[in-house]
């Protein structure tokens, strides 16, 4: 056998867009080393009811650990399940997806079944005798085609980046209740506060629309703020650095080399001139777009569209232009 | 409080990066080494430790070729006590220098254990908690600040759409991103000093690399893009080329 096992995460219950992705990008993987796709979700009791779009993006099964102490991400408690996920079956390869929590848990699991991962994978050619991963590298300036050689392949897949397939409903679905015991923990989690409700983080947006110095004051925000609403839940917004040195936004909103990575489907970036450390976060953006004044800036040489024009007068004209396209649908 | 700060010499972020002719690394004449950004981060976060206990020491630690010297003597240069560099010519993929900093990390006493988020160049995130795990410790990543209780380091972390405050037990391992650290600059006085604190070289206990470069590539190119003029009035072509050519509206 050649079985590809997706780590498929849940948030407050609810399995996201992401997680397709990752359940693709394992099918897509499985049939090019001739075996299946399976998923392992790990949460709360009543977590088995939420998992039924994993089929249709490629999961021939699910596995669904519940246990009241997994609701919540810890890594010292999903380590010791998925390693043992991964010994009692036969798997050549595991997905998961590079999000906060991938990030954390894809190396623990690399170290503890003494394995490589290659993180932060956008693109794979599974068809060769050794399957290919293709991850970027020096911030994006440069990409590297990589080989696994182990029993198991790890890898980490870059949100957004990877397309979810159509297949077949049919999926066998598990339950099995683990063993977890959270007075044996080392790392515990004390305090949690949302910071954005209800909208979607810059690195996992769809679209990301990001502000940099040239909106002047932060009391201009308000722009950006309006055209994220006419594109929907998936937009998010982002900031250059400068800005968010500047106090004008929070942190968790800068992209670049010393902010967020981000890929989404299209990035449009407002008064921001591209300096190379804002560009080594959303070059492999499918989309881009720029709006600057300045004919010269870098960002224009990196944008797929650009308008030079004073964004002040431009922003308006693309909430309104939006709204009505979207109206029209 | 030991502090050990494991960081990385890495190209310059601001450098143009060139394929060598092999193929599978890139072109190194010419490029300026930097500490990893993150790792400085590390750095600065290490020195405060020490600077609000009595008694603390902060050493750096690093796998890389001879040349490494110099990283590590700009951290010291920051203010770091002692340094070491464990001598590896050839790629290692992120375990394989995981185990090498384990090995050497397993009698090092230390109560808590920097890194990086991530190094600048490989972009990996792993090498961190894959430390912690063959040493079997604790670790909290993508730490912005930490403060310690008697037994434990606090520690903020800010990931998708939400701030957390973890609790760790000690010793501990952290990977340290931007936030509270801003590091500071290496005075005269450091520089000078930094020559005379110790430095010792040693070979690093060497791991066949499980991943394998087979090919290194220039970004797929974008094509030239399309830049419309007319600011405003540009608008309604932009959105109609981004619903019907890049589909993506
Ligand atoms: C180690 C290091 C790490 C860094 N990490 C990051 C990072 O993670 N992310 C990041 O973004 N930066 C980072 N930087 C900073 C980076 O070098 C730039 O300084 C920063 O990105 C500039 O931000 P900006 O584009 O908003 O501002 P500016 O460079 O000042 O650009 C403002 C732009 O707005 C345009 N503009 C002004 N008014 C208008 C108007 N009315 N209409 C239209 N356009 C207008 C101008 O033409 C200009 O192009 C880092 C730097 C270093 C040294
Ligand atoms: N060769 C190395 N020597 C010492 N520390 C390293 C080395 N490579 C990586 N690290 C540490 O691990 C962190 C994460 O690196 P990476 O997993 O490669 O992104 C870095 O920020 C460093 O703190």
């Amino acid at each position: 056998m050649a079985d590809v096992l997706a780590f498929v995460e849940q948030r407050d219950g609810q399995i996201g867009g992401g997680a397709r992705e990752v359940v693709s990008a394992a099918a897509q993987l499985a049939s090019g080393i001739g075996g299946s796709a399976t998923a392992l979700v790990l949460g709360g009791p009543g977590l088995a009811a939420a998992v039924e779009g994993l089929a249709t993006a490629g999961a021939t099964s699910v596995a669904v650990g519940e246990h009241e102490a997994l609701a919540e991400y810890n890594p010292e408690a999903y380590l010791r399940v998925v390693v043992n996920h991964v010994r009692d079956g036969d798997f050549k390869a595991l997905i998961l997806s590079a999000t906060s929590l991938g990030k954390d848990l894809a190396p623990r699991v690399a170290a503890e079944l003494d394995v490589p991962l290659a993180s932060d994978v956008t693109g794979m050619d599974a068809q060769g005798v050794v399957p290919l991963f293709i991850r970027p590298v020096y911030s994006g300036k440069a990409f590297a085609r990589v080989s696994i050689d182990a029993n198991l392949a790890i890898i980490t897949i870059r949100p957004n980046v990877f397309p979810v397939g159509e297949y077949g409903a049919e999926c066998h679905l598990s339950k099995f209740t683990p063993d977890v015991d959270p007075a044996t923990w080392r790392v515990r989690v004390i305090e949690r506060k949302d910071t954005v409700e209800g909208v979607v983080d810059v690195s996992e947006a769809a679209v990301v629309i990001s502000g940099g110095r040239g909106m002047k004051d932060p009391a201009n925000w308000g722009l950006l703020q309006e055209l994220r609403d006419v594109i929907g839940p998936d937009a998010a917004l982002g900031a250059s650095r400068a800005v968010v040195d500047a106090g004008w936004r929070p942190h968790a909103e800068q992209v670049g080399q010393t902010g967020k990575t981000v890929s989404p489907k299209l990035y449009i970036a407002v008064g921001i001139s591209g300096a190379i450390q804002h560009l080594a976060g959303m070059r492999t953006s499918q989309t881009i777009v720029a709006v600057n004044r300045d004919p010269d800036a870098p960002i224009l040489s990196m944008a797929d569209y650009g308008i030079v024009g004073d964004l002040f007068e431009v922003l308006p004209r693309m909430t309104e232009e939006i709204k009505a396209l979207k109206s029209e649908d | 409080m030991k502090v050990v700060v494991c960081i990385k010499r890495v190209p310059d972020t601001e450098t143009h990066i060139r394929i060598s002719e092999t193929g599978t690394d890139i072109d190194t004449r010419g490029v300026k080494y930097i500490i990893s950004p993150y790792d400085e981060f590390a750095i600065e976060a290490g020195l405060r430790v020490k600077e609000n206990m009595e008694g603390g020491e902060v050493s750096l630690l690093t796998v890389g070729a001879s040349e490494a010297q110099e990283t590590l003597r700009n951290g010291l240069a920051m203010g770091a006590d002692k340094a070491t560099l464990l001598r590896a010519d050839s790629y290692m993929d992120g375990l394989g220098t995981a185990k090498a900093l384990a090995v050497e990390l397993k009698n090092s006493n230390a109560q808590l254990i920097l890194f990086g988020v991530k190094a600048a160049g490989s972009d990996q995130q792993q090498v961190g908690p894959m430390v912690a795990t063959l040493l079997d410790l604790p670790c909290v990543t993508g730490v912005s600040s930490f403060k310690f209780g008697d037994t434990v380091v606090i520690c903020r972390r800010e990931i998708e759409g939400r701030v957390e405050v973890v609790e760790a037990d000690l010793p501990a391992v952290l990977t340290i991103t931007k936030g509270e650290y801003e590091p500071r600059y290496a005075s005269l006085k450091g520089i000078m000093a930094a020559k005379r604190k110790p430095l010792e070289e040693r070979e690093a206990s060497f791991n066949q690399s499980g991943i394998r470069i087979e090919k290194l590539s220039q970004p797929p190119t974008r094509g030239a893009g399309r830049i419309l003029e007319d600011g405003p009035d540009a608008v309604p072509e932009l959105v109609r080329l981004l619903r019907e050519e890049a589909n993506a509206l």
